[in-house]
């Protein structure tokens, strides 16, 4: 199924929800509006079979285009390593919103047929908050979990949003672009 | 006697499995089981350093008297922070880190990230390259599975099976070290190809591993498949049907248990498997006993491509040759001044990528291995977050080990094969 297709069947299912698609370097990506997730979600299991969610992944694009990550000897990280000097494409565009959630579905049956993958997208701002898909595929408990302490994203309808892999009176969300690297503070004083 | 049966306890089977169609949802959250309220009841806490758990793994563990009535797991205990460090380096500086997370299974790592920026670049591997990559991954196959085989048993309290496994274990790193310089994390695949080409003497000595591997894989057989007690612990334990497998996201060993047989390697052939002849092994049972078999059965398969490999080998070379992304070669540097320029650009300041997002899902020992990638056009990602089926696959361990007895709790966290290094990144 081809990006252009699945939107076509997604919004003459959901009304108003796909907000673009894309051809995508390896497969059909989508992106829908947070408040049709869930509608988009279902639709996707229940008539295009994608019972299995690879994974949720969140993507902060603060300061994206802005300074490629770059070279280590300069500091703003550039200009040695100018933008398409080396025949790649001019500057990265950040998206308007800061996150970006991805989630990769695929088909899993016993017949032996390929994965079928579709990457699902939802853009939210700091603190905006996206819908659950525990419902939809349960295995996505841990994935939002993880995405709520690493990255800050708020799920609503998530039956036990708590911290997972850091520790739960942690500060800060460490996978955020603004989340300090060396110099932070020592945290667990009171531990002792 | 009937092994396994004896075992049930009479108490309702409860939340555990009530899946239909395509997919429905367990009631409540299907990673932690709530103890319905209730006098006598006591939480106890088990991990993160017990022997076993499997790694350092911590559950909250609510007890009635042996039976375990409530469970909550708590995983982060070795998170490193793996995916900001692969922000700050290069793409050829993030090799070395994939092998870390999972340490049993890290040939999969690799290929994960690497097959990303490949599929991101748009490189083409020579088909030696992609054999070789094959054959190393199925070893590394073997490895983690002899380490699940012996730690496994050893957590059920058979300590010999797992001076056996690490025999074994022994003679397939001495295969990864004579090839690239150290027996696990190897940095072996890069962008492009692999490091280099198998010395002499690796075909002897890989066709000698081959030729004795399945007799010992025939006397692991021998040791517990039919003894009593293994199949008492193991049996009727934990089961997952297949709906619900689907449904929790279990990918691998521990879906093919449950009845699906579904493999990457065939369902999605990446490397060389579509030129391979392998059986996916599978079972129907879904409990743990069915999950040691499809895991050990799965040693004799990856024997097989193993020798395939050997035998078919195209000739050619292990590198694309790229030099926008691929390291001149060694010799190269001592004689050309453009090529040592070269090198020392790609070192420190890497190479450009288009901007774009992928995801590269390969089957590793434990499931479905994914990474997917940001880039933002620079040299460095700007995101990497890999789909680790350990972190999957422990989600399940409330759920099957809700109602059974505490000891069968250690069989469930045995038999679904956390990687907790994979599980936290």
């Amino acid at each position: 199924v081809t990006a252009n297709q699945l939107a076509k069947a997604i919004s003459s299912n959901v009304r108003g929800a796909v907000v673009s698609h894309a051809k995508g370097i390896d497969v059909p990506t989508i992106v829908v509006r947070a408040e049709k997730l869930l509608d988009v979600c279902r639709y996707l299991r229940d008539e295009q079979g994608k019972n299995f969610l690879s994974a949720v992944s969140a993507v902060d694009f603060l300061g994206y285009g802005e300074d490629v990550s770059g070279y280590f000897g300069t500091e703003r990280g550039r200009d040695l390593n100018a933008t398409g000097s080396w025949g790649s494409p001019a500057t990265a565009q950040a998206p308007a919103t800061r996150f970006c959630l991805t989630y990769h579905l695929a088909h899993v049956d016993a017949d032996g047929s390929p994965p079928d993958r579709v990457r699902l997208q939802v853009f939210a701002d700091d603190g905006e908050p996206v819908p659950s898909v525990v419902e939809i595929w349960p295995t996505a408990d841990w994935h939002e979990r993880e995405q709520y302490d690493l990255m800050g994203i708020v799920f609503t309808g998530h039956p036990n949003l708590k911290r997972l892999i850091m520790p739960s009176d942690w500060d800060g969300h460490p996978l955020r672009k603004d989340y300090p690297i060396g110099g932070e503070p020592v945290q667990f004083t009171d531990a002792v | 006697m009937s092994t396994g049966t004896d075992h049930d306890l009479d108490r309702p089977q409860a939340p555990v499995v009530p899946l239909g169609t395509p997919c429905r949802i367990p009631p409540g959250a299907p990673s932690n089981v709530i103890p319905p309220p209730g006098e006598d009841l006591i939480t106890v806490n088990f991990g993160p350093n017990h022997p076993s758990t499997h790694g350092v793994l911590r559950l909250i563990v609510t007890l009635d008297g042996e039976v375990v009535v409530g469970l909550d797991a708590d995983i982060g205990y070795v998170h490193t922070g793996f995916e900001k460090n692969f922000e700050q380096k290069t793409y050829w500086k993030g090799i070395p880190y994939a092998p870390r997370m999972d340490y049993l299974g890290f040939f999969a790592n690799e290929l994960a990230y690497v097959g990303a920026v490949e599929k991101l670049i748009g490189i083409q591997v020579p088909p030696r390259a992609q054999w070789l990559r094959t054959l190393f991954a199925e070893l590394n196959r073997i490895h983690s599975h002899l380490i699940y085989l012996g730690t496994s048993g050893i957590e059920l309290g058979a300590m010999s099976l797992f001076f056996y496994c690490t025999r074994e274990r022994d003679s397939v790193l001495d295969l990864f070290e004579m090839v690239t310089g150290v027996r696990m994390h190897d940095r072996y695949p890069q962008f492009g190809g692999v490091a280099e080409d198998v010395p002499r003497g690796f075909y002897a000595e890989c066709k000698r591993f081959c030729r004795e591997m399945p007799k010992h894989i025939d006397s692991y057989l021998d040791l517990t498949a039919e003894n009593p007690i293994w199949k008492g612990r193991l049996k009727g334990i934990g089961t997952i049907p297949a709906e619900t497998a689907i449904a929790m996201g279990l990918t691998g060993p521990n879906l093919r248990a449950s009845g699906v047989p579904y493999d990457l390697r065939r369902n999605d052939p990446y490397l060389a498997y579509d030129q391979l002849d392998f059986d996916v092994v599978s079972a129907a049972e879904g409990d743990c006993y069915a999950r040691y078999l499809c895991r050990t059965r799965e040693m004799y398969e990856s024997v097989r491509i193993i020798e395939q490999c050997l035998e078919g080998l195209p000739p050619g070379p292990v590198m694309a040759d790229d030099r926008k992304y691929v390291l001149p070669p060694r010799d190269e540097l001592q004689t050309s001044m453009e090529s040592l320029i070269h090198h020392f650009k790609l070192v420190t300041e890497g190479f450009r990528t288009p901007e774009g997002q992928v995801y590269c899902a390969v089957e590793s020992p434990r499931g479905e291995f994914g990474c997917y990638l940001v880039a933002d056009g620079g040299p460095k990602p700007w995101r990497v977050h890999f789909r680790a089926p350990s972190f999957v696959s422990l989600q399940a361990t409330a759920m099957c080990s809700a109602n059974r007895y505490i000891a069968d709790m250690i069989a469930v966290v045995g038999s679904l094969d956390g990687v907790m290094g994979e599980a936290d990144r």
